[in-house]
């Protein structure tokens, strides 16, 4: 079964001046289960957009999202929602944990969304990302690293299908770059869930088997650059 | 399987705690509104039944022509001021009437450090129930007090007075207050108000405390009637000549007159004809029957004042249920981003509308039962001056519906209440408000 499958999916933005600006143009794009996969793209390619229509936190204008065999594109909002918490993973540049919560609370409300809660298992999760001696600590009580850890940690919450990684070391020095990201990659093993991730860092690319540009996946993303470079010349 | 209600619980709690302070504002100014209701309510109530159908020994009060209200809070009440006067006879004349029971006469008009003495018969004590089955009791001597002094103590010990003799029982509430106790001996003093210059010249031994009754009866001291014709100052102008009484000497029944005559009849339907004869043949006296019409007139009189009360109740309501949607409308704004990330999660729009109502219906939840002391605290103050005041007892055990029912529709209030910022929440754009850095 594959775990993600898009088809000639396609999203456009109303620019300022009233124009439609296609953002997203993608005519096929596939993960199998389990598997690994690096998109080389830089902010202004549609990425964020992109990983929002699999997500199903945005809707396409046309065009088809399967996620682990289900089609996103057909489902209201609510089964859309239903599908996220349980099938999807997102890890976000920003981390966006809840800074109300503590570590554990962050793991345990991604769960209560989801598949359920399991207390014993999201204290694994933490235990294995290293927060183990954490669990009750706020985000803000956190180093940078460790808020990244309880990111992914949340991400793994309700054994996704597939994690979604959004420029996931964006914020991290080098060395702590290279750790969070074979932390992600090393857990999404374990747990069988399938990687997208999204980065224009070279060295994160580097360690991934397979890498596609943005530019072949999302024929948008031409246009957007043009766009963007024109409007700096 | 979704567990969303744990996980909105959790959202509704960490969203109390981090807005403690505009939390707990809130949850006060609630308080005030359900305990404020809930005592208009309650004490409108009691006061009502209190007053209209507490449980009185009496069927009817004959007294001088004039207002049933005056002549029943004058007697039953022992508030407000005699309407006059009736002679003797007319009371000889209700007591050996078959219909009537016990007719007990009352005379008033004169008080010691403002509690009313009423003039009246043994039987007030013998024959006469305040309350179904109860009659009044005098209570056994203190051992631990001082003990009366040797020159005016009674011969026998607590009792009720002797009918020929300066003897007074107290009720219980006057004995606490004026600090009378048995064995004493006090001056009477002019008129219902009291007033240092009215001095009698009479001495009166206290020969009884009674026991508490929890009415009006606590706040009175009994003497023989015979004690209010011979008193110092006192005339009586029952042939319509003045006489004053000399001691030694048998008072002729003609000068005699009574403020009011207590009546018990055999069936309270004999009131009807009674009234009949009295009120609408009769020209000189009036007939106070049923006993709670008159009061329930006088209630039905002040409505007003609890129709104020009761709206201003719920214009309180509606402020606290106006500062429960600001205080909460208010932090939806700076949330934005956290039910961005909470639908990120997973969350739906309605699991965020719910956390949101829930919070409001929470914070209105604490808010009613603290209103609850409130209630208790606003019930002992007003309790305390109506007994003041009147005597008449409040008891706060009693079930009232109001009880139950304005803080249930205190709570949904808060729910509704939400339903504005909650609205706010739903329609908050996860993409827009997922982007920025905290």
């Amino acid at each position: 079964m594959l775990a993600l499958e898009l088809t000639n999916l396609r999203k456009t933005f109303v620019a300022p001046d009233g124009q439609r600006v296609p953002v997203v143009d993608v005519p096929e794009f596939r993960i199998d289960a389990a598997q690994q996969l690096a998109l080389e793209g830089s902010s202004g390619s549609g990425k964020t957009t992109l990983l929002n229509l699999i997500a199903g936190i945005l809707s396409p204008d046309s065009g088809r999202v399967l996620v682990a065999g289900i089609d996103l594109t057909g489902s209201s909002e609510p089964q859309r929602d239903r599908l996220r918490a349980r099938h999807v993973g997102y890890v976000f540049q920003t981390f966006n944990l809840l800074q109300g919560y503590t570590a554990l609370e962050n793991v345990l409300l991604a769960m209560a969304f989801g598949r359920g809660v399991d207390r014993a298992y999201a204290g694994h999760l933490l235990e294995r990302v290293g927060l183990g001696h954490r669990v009750h600590y706020r985000p803000r009580q956190l180093s940078i690293g460790q808020q990244q850890r309880v990111a992914v940690a949340r991400a793994l919450a309700n054994h996704p299908t597939l994690v979604l990684a959004d420029e996931p070391t964006g914020n991290l020095d080098l060395r702590h770059a290279h750790e969070a990201l074979g932390l992600i990659r090393d857990i999404c093993r374990e747990q069988r869930a399938a990687l997208l991730l999204v980065s224009h860092d070279r060295s994160v690319l580097a360690e991934f088997e397979v890498v596609r540009k943005m530019n072949s996946v999302n024929l948008a993303a031409l246009t957007l650059a043009a766009q963007s470079a024109g409007g700096v010349a | 399987m979704t567990g969303g209600l744990g996980g909105i619980w959790l959202m509704v709690r960490r969203s109390l705690r981090q807005h403690a302070m505009s939390t707990a504002i809130t949850c006060v100014s609630i308080s005030l509104a359900t305990g404020l209701t809930i005592s208009v309510f309650s004490i409108t109530r009691q006061t009502r039944d209190a007053f209209t159908g507490g449980p009185v020994g009496f069927d009817a009060v004959l007294g001088a022509r004039g207002s049933q209200l005056q002549l029943v809070l004058n007697t039953i009440f022992h508030l407000d001021a005699s309407p006059g006067l009736i002679p003797w006879t007319m009371y000889e004349e209700i007591r050996r009437d078959p219909r009537v029971e016990l007719a007990i006469p009352y005379c008033v008009g004169d008080n010691y450090r403002g509690f009313r003495i009423v003039g009246t018969t043994e039987e007030v004590f013998t024959r006469f129930e305040y309350q179904a089955g109860r009659r009044f009791a005098v209570q056994a001597a203190r051992s631990d007090a001082a003990g009366p002094s040797p020159t005016t103590a009674p011969s026998r010990g607590p009792r009720f007075f002797d009918a020929r003799r300066a003897e007074a029982v107290i009720g219980s509430f006057v004995a606490q207050q004026s600090g009378l106790k048995f064995g004493d001996t006090f001056n009477p003093y002019h008129g219902t108000v009291f007033s240092e210059g009215e001095k009698h010249a009479e001495k009166y031994v206290v020969v009884g405390v009674l026991e508490p009754t929890n009415s009006p009866s606590d706040r009175v001291i009994w003497i023989p009637i015979e004690g209010v014709f011979r008193m110092s100052g006192h005339v009586l102008r029952g042939t319509g000549r003045e006489f004053a009484a000399e001691a030694g000497r048998e008072i002729a029944d003609e000068h005699k007159e009574v403020n009011a005559v207590m009546i018990k009849l055999r069936s309270p339907q004999l009131g009807m004809q009674l009234e009949q004869q009295i009120n609408k043949q009769g020209k000189v006296a009036t007939l106070a029957w049923p006993i709670g019409k008159s009061m329930a007139e006088l209630f039905d009189r002040i409505g007003w004042v609890t129709k104020v009360l009761t709206l201003v109740a719920y214009l309180v309501i509606v402020v606290a249920a106006a500062s429960i949607t600001a205080s909460v409308y208010n932090t939806i704004n700076e949330r934005r981003r956290e039910f961005a990330i909470l639908r990120s999660l997973g969350a739906r729009r309605r699991t965020v509308f719910s956390a949101v109502v829930l919070e409001s219906a929470t914070i209105a939840t604490i808010g009613s039962l603290a209103g609850l002391a409130v209630y208790v605290g606003i019930f002992a103050a007003a309790a305390g001056i109506i007994r003041r005041q009147t005597g008449v007892v409040l008891a706060l055990g009693p079930y009232d519906a109001a009880l139950v029912l304005v803080p249930a529709g205190m709570i949904a209030i808060g729910a509704l209440a939400g339903l504005l910022p909650a609205w706010k929440a739903y329609a908050t754009d996860v993409a827009t408000n997922l982007a920025p850095l905290s």
